[in-house]
């Protein structure tokens, strides 16, 4: 089969590669149908993702038909459309049961290199490296859905493929740092990030019931398209002291929630960030946190910061006294997609929540290079590069 | 003024002799507790389904009178706590990283059983890495690979 491979540091190629196989008796195999990049497989491919191989095919944001069942799937039939959660959770350790499904506990047949890491063995996730199981990823004509029962949901008849799409990551990671965010009705909520995840982000907190929602960015288009889609307010960093503009758009107290989905190669104005990327080109730090640092500056007292962008390892100058003496609560997580999918898919069948917008190029797998070079470089408005492995 | 010199030394000497050998003795004390601990999983599951007729999970039955394991509830009802560790020594120090790189300390096999005895017990089945791969090998690729061999053996279980 036709599949999308890194093959090093900003080095994508399309290649033939074997046709993945049931392996367990849980697992499904999808035709996919489209397959979408996303900010955080940027990390892979800058390099700052360690455990990626040459030849491993990337992407965990997909949608398609099911082709072949192994004996012990029940909920799933050849011919279903589904669309798959990217993290992989076996439904039935204690944190999945919990909602957790991010920190499942079974998914991942190469624990030992996140245990070592993180403390604790991180869920598997598609085409996400070899330290989350080193599963081929979904840009390919087809793709192994491990524990297919709990990760694969069936499209809503009349919910076009591209609006089910992000209901594979982008949309359930945004649902998810509104909801665990605590966004309550009333609530400000600042959303860092204008891309899919932030948009979903700032969709959610709105649907929640927040009575302000503010999306910060500096890419014109990805703001004006959040302006337009989600109905949010926006602020350009790159022109205002946002954590000034966040006190006086909310009455001296700050955002109420902070959401930040930007991830490990954040940007930000002036001096800080010639600091922070010289540290991270010296390999000194990992991770770039400029926006999670702005967040816990810009929340308000007793307010919560909730960390949807992708980090790796350490990072510097993270505001620790602030978080402590305003008595943040800080969290963050993979997405727990499993918990919203179902929900989300309901929510795109009845028009509640818009997200086809945020394809803006679509294109056959074989332009998979080029697809990410315009989202990496943010070339001609892109948002998300669409790609279709049998066109 | 020669001799308070020679004193002072031979002070100083004295005193790092005994901060190096209660130092040894401090790290000799925590190999020791090391290699006693005991690795555990909690499994979502009531303690008399993971010894369903008295019957260890087959991934920890197949290390047979190599191991002692240990069973016991979680609390909160978080089901099962299942711990095993070797009965022969394990290596410590510089022999330990050796037997680690080379897949031999018999801690590796420990924490795999223990990790797919949970998969079993919790799915019914221990997940399978994805085959066949699609990779092509270079120098950094066979390090990975090592690491990826060794991995459900190894980390902090």
């Amino acid at each position: 089969m036709k599949a999308l491979c890194w093959q090093g540091v900003n080095e994508l190629s399309v290649e033939r590669v074997p046709d993945p196989r049931i392996l367990n008796a849980q697992d499904a195999i999808v035709k996919v149908g489209l397959t979408t990049t996303c900010g955080s497989d940027l990390h892979l491919l800058g390099g700052y993702i360690p455990a990626m191989r040459a030849g491993d095919v990337i992407g965990h944001e997909f949608l398609g038909e099911v082709v072949e069942v192994g004996t012990e799937v029940r909920r799933h039939k050849v011919g279903d459309r589904v669309v798959v959660c990217s993290i992989i959770g076996c439904g039935r350790c204690w944190n999945c049961e919990n909602g957790l499904w991010s920190a499942c506990d079974n998914s991942n047949p190469d624990p030992g290199l996140t245990d070592m890491l993180w403390g604790q063995p991180s869920a598997g996730i598609y085409g996400y490296s070899h330290a989350t199981g080193g599963f081929k990823g979904s840009h390919a004509q087809y793709v192994r859905v491990p524990f297919a029962d709990h990760g694969a949901f069936a499209v809503p008849d009349g919910v076009s493929d591209m609006d089910a799409l992000f209901c594979s990551d982008a949309a359930p990671t945004g649902w998810m740092g509104a909801d665990l965010g605590g966004v309550k009705p009333g609530d400000v909520v600042a959303v860092w990030g204008c891309g899919a995840v932030g948009q979903m982000a700032a969709r959610a907190a709105m649907l929640l019931g927040a009575e302000r929602v503010i999306a910060i960015d500096r890419h014109p288009e990805r703001m004006t398209m959040t302006e337009r889609h989600v109905g949010a307010e926006t602020l350009d960093y790159t022109r205002t002291d946002v954590i000034a503009e966040l006190k006086e758009r909310s009455g001296g107290r700050g955002p109420d929630v902070c959401i930040e989905a930007v991830g490990l190669e954040a940007d930000s104005a002036g001096p800080k960030r010639l600091y922070d990327r010289v540290k991270q080109r010296a390999g000194l730090t990992l991770d770039r946190p400029a926006a999670v640092r702005e967040a816990i500056y810009a929340c308000r007292k007793g307010g919560s910061v909730f960390v949807l962008g992708v980090f790796a390892g350490l990072v510097d100058k993270f505001p620790l006294g602030a978080m402590m003496n305003k008595g943040l609560t800080v969290r963050g997580a993979q997405q727990h997609g499993q918990r919203y999918i179902p929900r989300l898919l309901d929510m795109v069948s009845n028009g509640e929540l818009r997200t086809a917008h945020m394809a803006t190029h679509t294109m056959p797998l074989e332009h998979g290079p080029h697809g990410y070079d315009l989202f990496k470089n943010k070339k001609d408005g892109c948002v998300r590069a669409v790609f279709r492995p049998w066109a | 003024m020669k001799r308070a010199v020679l004193g002072a030394v031979s002070l100083g000497g004295i005193g790092l002799g005994v901060m190096r050998w209660r130092s040894s003795r401090r790290s000799r004390a925590r190999t020791r507790r090391e290699a006693a601990r005991w690795l555990m999983v909690t499994i979502n599951r009531r303690p008399e389904e993971v010894l369903a007729e008295g019957r260890l999970p087959e991934p920890l039955a197949r290390l047979g009178d190599t191991v002692e394991v240990r069973v016991r509830e979680a609390p909160g009802g978080r089901g099962t706590e299942l711990g095993a560790r070797p009965l022969a020594g394990v290596p410590t120090g510089a022999t330990q990283v050796l037997a680690r790189l080379g897949g031999e300390d018999p801690r590796q096999a420990v924490r795999r059983a223990l990790r797919e005895s949970k998969c079993l017990m919790e799915t019914g089945e221990v997940l399978l890495p994805d085959a066949p791969p699609s990779t092509r090998p270079t120098p950094a690729g066979k390090i990975l690979d090592l690491a990826v061999q060794r991995a459900g053996g190894e980390g902090r279980l």
